[in-house]
């Protein structure tokens, strides 16, 4: 599903990715741990488009097209989601009417009709109550007034509305008390099929006793530095991130 | 926000912009007693109205425009505007309206025609320059006890309601600009709505201003008495010209005992070309004068128009219980400037003031809230809120806010509540990673901004308003 081929990327000077490998095929679920500065948040914006102010050579190429070219409303109309690490608060624009409108932009180039407005709410009802996310949320400004730990369900929450193909989850565990992070897991966990893939972003193992991932990599300086099963995340967990550098 | 986007925002088009060509009767250039008396002439009207508009002439010449307002204008050369002008064709009844101007009304999208049932029509008096070309549904009005006309014929027909109201809320010693007004005004609407008596319809002024270096002059004047009701609209546009206009307003409201007074703006007047070049200069003074108890008068204003917008609708809450509310969205851009708002003063016990106030700047726009919320020792019990938005798009416009509170009461409660947002990168990217275009994400985010204050609108006007607002933002509202 997503290839990336010797990804480099650099700011002002900088290096932060020095040639990065991934595959990522329909059904999977990777994990990339790593220190604050290894460049994970980094790789999880040049996927989903946030290239500005950023020297990017290499591939990526996402079900046979280039993803490098594409703007990032096509990115996610052709199945990238990506839940931001600190989801932005946009006052006045009500929860609902925007993911309305996303998910009909969305559904319409993937050929499908737009939902009409009651099953809309009745799906959008539903999937909250799941997350623990209270109804008048959705008449509230996007992530208007919402506590930390909220804004993290409210991400997942589009994420279960909106259906993608590849899911960027950028550290969604952290601000999650075990009960949030249980809950979130859950909905991660009740959305994985064969077809669909996912991409989580940690600092550190504890979402993964809830997730458990196909593959675990480990970033270090801009490189994968170790690839592995789930067991990998343990190993983590008890030596540190110290003797792989 | 990039820069393609921005420049989108340069190349709206201004719709109304185009020329009427009709045979004008213009008063000569300047202001004199001389121009004074020849509107007075022109108009018909009774010798009492001759001493009022000298009075306020004369006073004026005392006076000294003000320069307090967060404004940045060339001056303005009164000797230089022409006072009065007029379509030399005017119109008997509907039938023999000249097509012209027939014409122009019909591209600005307001009906100059009548039909038999009352039901979701709108009553128009459109104003063209100095004068009001035709009024619809008059009679059928009357038969309700209902006067709408112009004021000009209100001077004549019903001098007795004029003498008695007009100025009573906005004196002629009040401001620079209502000074100036009281000499010279030229048209607008005159209403006054029987006691018990709730008008059927929306009532509606267009005004129109076309001869090029002519000022409009409007003069409004609403009167509710016990128990009525009555929802009116005012609508502006003209063509683009090089050079500024200059429309400076006083709008007059009275609602007695148990009566509501909804008056609705929705101002488009040119704004200038995107460098900033010609645009009407607007300085309005409208005041609202809740006098009986129980009374309620609710402002509702659009500003999409205009280089220059100086505009502070206000309420005096006298009456007990009277309730005075402000819903205003001001949206400026290219190189318009907005210095508007509302003062509250809270006279009667148990008064209620609510203030919503959205302003939206794009390129090099300008906007400003101004507002005044006074509580005098006995108005005991008085309550006010008040809530300031301004949303900013880019990084060269600017939003202001100057509140005032003078609070003499001690069991009273006021409130203020104000906030600035942008729209910057992160949010734009935000909703592009959801599968929106940048132009959708602006769009959607101006329409959530701005809702609350839309829907005060009426109903019959509420679509005409998303329309403006979406031509006023285009490029960026797909």
């Amino acid at each position: 599903m997503l290839t990336i081929k010797n990804l480099q990327v650099s700011t002002e000077g900088k290096e932060i990715l020095k040639g990065v490998d991934l595959e990522i095929k329909a059904g999977q679920t990777h994990a990339i741990m790593g220190q604050n500065g290894s460049g994970k948040t980094t790789l999880a914006k040049i996927i989903a488009g946030q290239q500005e102010g950023f020297l990017v050579q290499g591939r990526i190429s996402f079900l046979g097209k280039n993803l490098l070219q594409m703007e990032p409303e096509e990115r996610a109309k052709a199945g990238i989601f990506m839940a931001f690490q600190s989801p932005i608060e946009i006052p006045g624009l009500a929860l609902a009417s925007f993911l309305t409108s996303s998910l009909n932009e969305i559904s319409k180039s993937r050929g499908e009709r737009p939902l009409d407005p009651m099953d809309f709410s009745d799906l959008a009802k539903e999937e909250a109550a799941f997350l623990g996310l209270k109804q008048e949320f959705l008449a509230r400004g996007v992530n208007e007034g919402f506590s930390g730990g909220e804004r993290k369900k409210n991400e997942i929450f589009q994420m279960r509305v909106l259906r993608p193909l590849l899911s960027i989850l950028d550290e969604i565990d952290s601000g999650l008390d075990v009960d949030s992070l249980k809950k979130v897991a859950q909905a991660i966990n009740e959305s994985r099929t064969r077809e669909n893939s996912f991409l989580i972003i940690t600092h550190y193992q504890r979402i993964l006793n809830y997730i458990k991932p196909d593959f675990v990599h480990v970033m270090v300086g801009g490189r994968i530095a170790r690839s592995g099963g789930a067991e990998l995340a343990l190993e983590i967990e008890e030596k540190g991130y110290g003797h792989l550098s | 926000m990039s820069k393609k986007l921005l420049e989108k925002f340069v190349k709206k088009d201004y719709e109304l912009g185009f020329e009427t060509r009709v045979e004008a009767e213009t008063a000569p250039q300047g202001l004199s007693e001389e121009t004074i008396k020849f509107i007075w002439q022109k108009k018909q009207e009774p010798p009492f109205m001759l001493d009022w508009r000298l009075k306020a002439y004369r006073y004026w010449l005392t006076m000294k425009e003000p320069t307090w307002a967060n404004l940045a204008y060339d001056p303005i050369d009164y000797q230089k505007i022409i006072y009065y002008s007029s379509p030399k064709k005017r119109p008997g009844s509907l039938q023999d309206i000249d097509p012209e101007i027939r014409k122009t009304y019909e591209k600005l999208g307001i009906p100059l025609k009548e039909q038999e049932v009352l039901s979701g029509v709108v009553a128009v008096d459109a104003i063209f320059d100095s004068v009001s070309v035709l009024t619809t549904y008059r009679k059928k009005l009357q038969e309700l006890g209902i006067i709408f006309c112009s004021i000009s014929e209100a001077t004549k027909e019903y001098p007795d309601l004029v003498k008695k109201y007009l100025g009573s809320v906005v004196p002629y010693t009040d401001n620079f600009f209502a000074t100036l007004n009281s000499a010279v005004f030229s048209d607008g609407s005159f209403v006054y709505v029987p006691k018990g008596v709730k008008c059927p319809i929306e009532l509606s002024s267009y005004f129109r201003m076309n001869t090029p270096q002519a000022g409009q002059f409007e003069r409004t004047l609403i009167v509710a008495e016990e128990g009525s009701y009555v929802s009116y609209i005012e609508g502006c546009s003209a063509p683009q010209r090089f050079e500024h206009q200059l429309h400076a307003a006083v709008v007059e409201l009275i609602a007695k005992e148990d009566a509501q007074i909804r008056y609705a703006t929705v101002q488009n007047w040119y704004p200038g070309d995107k460098k900033g070049k010609g645009g009407v200069f607007n300085f309005v003074t409208k005041r609202g004068m809740c006098a009986g108890d129980n009374s309620k008068i609710s402002w509702t204003q659009l500003e999409t128009g205009s280089a220059i917008t100086w505009k502070y609708p206000s309420c005096i809450l006298k009456g007990e219980n009277s309730v005075g509310e402000f819903y205003s969205l001001a949206i400026t851009s290219n190189y318009q400037q907005a210095d508007t708002g509302t003062k509250m003063i809270h006279l009667g016990r148990n008064t209620k003031s609510r203030i919503v106030s959205k302003s939206v700047s794009a390129m090099n726009g300008n906007n400003s809230f101004r507002g005044l919320v006074k509580v005098v020792r006995n108005a005991d019990n008085s309550q006010s809120f008040s809530r300031c938005d301004a949303l900013l798009i880019g990084p060269k416009c600017g939003a202001h806010t100057f509140p005032h509170f003078e609070v003499y009461n001690n069991t009273s409660r006021v409130g203020h509540e104000a906030s600035t947002s942008r729209i910057g990168k992160d949010i734009i990217f935000y909703l592009r990673q959801r599968g929106l275009s940048e132009e959708q994400a602006v769009a959607l985010i101006v329409s959530g901004f701005t809702r609350e204050v839309l829907e005060k609108l009426p109903f019959e006007f509420a679509a005409e308003a998303k329309k403006l607002l979406s031509v006023t933002l285009e490029g960026s509202v797909g």
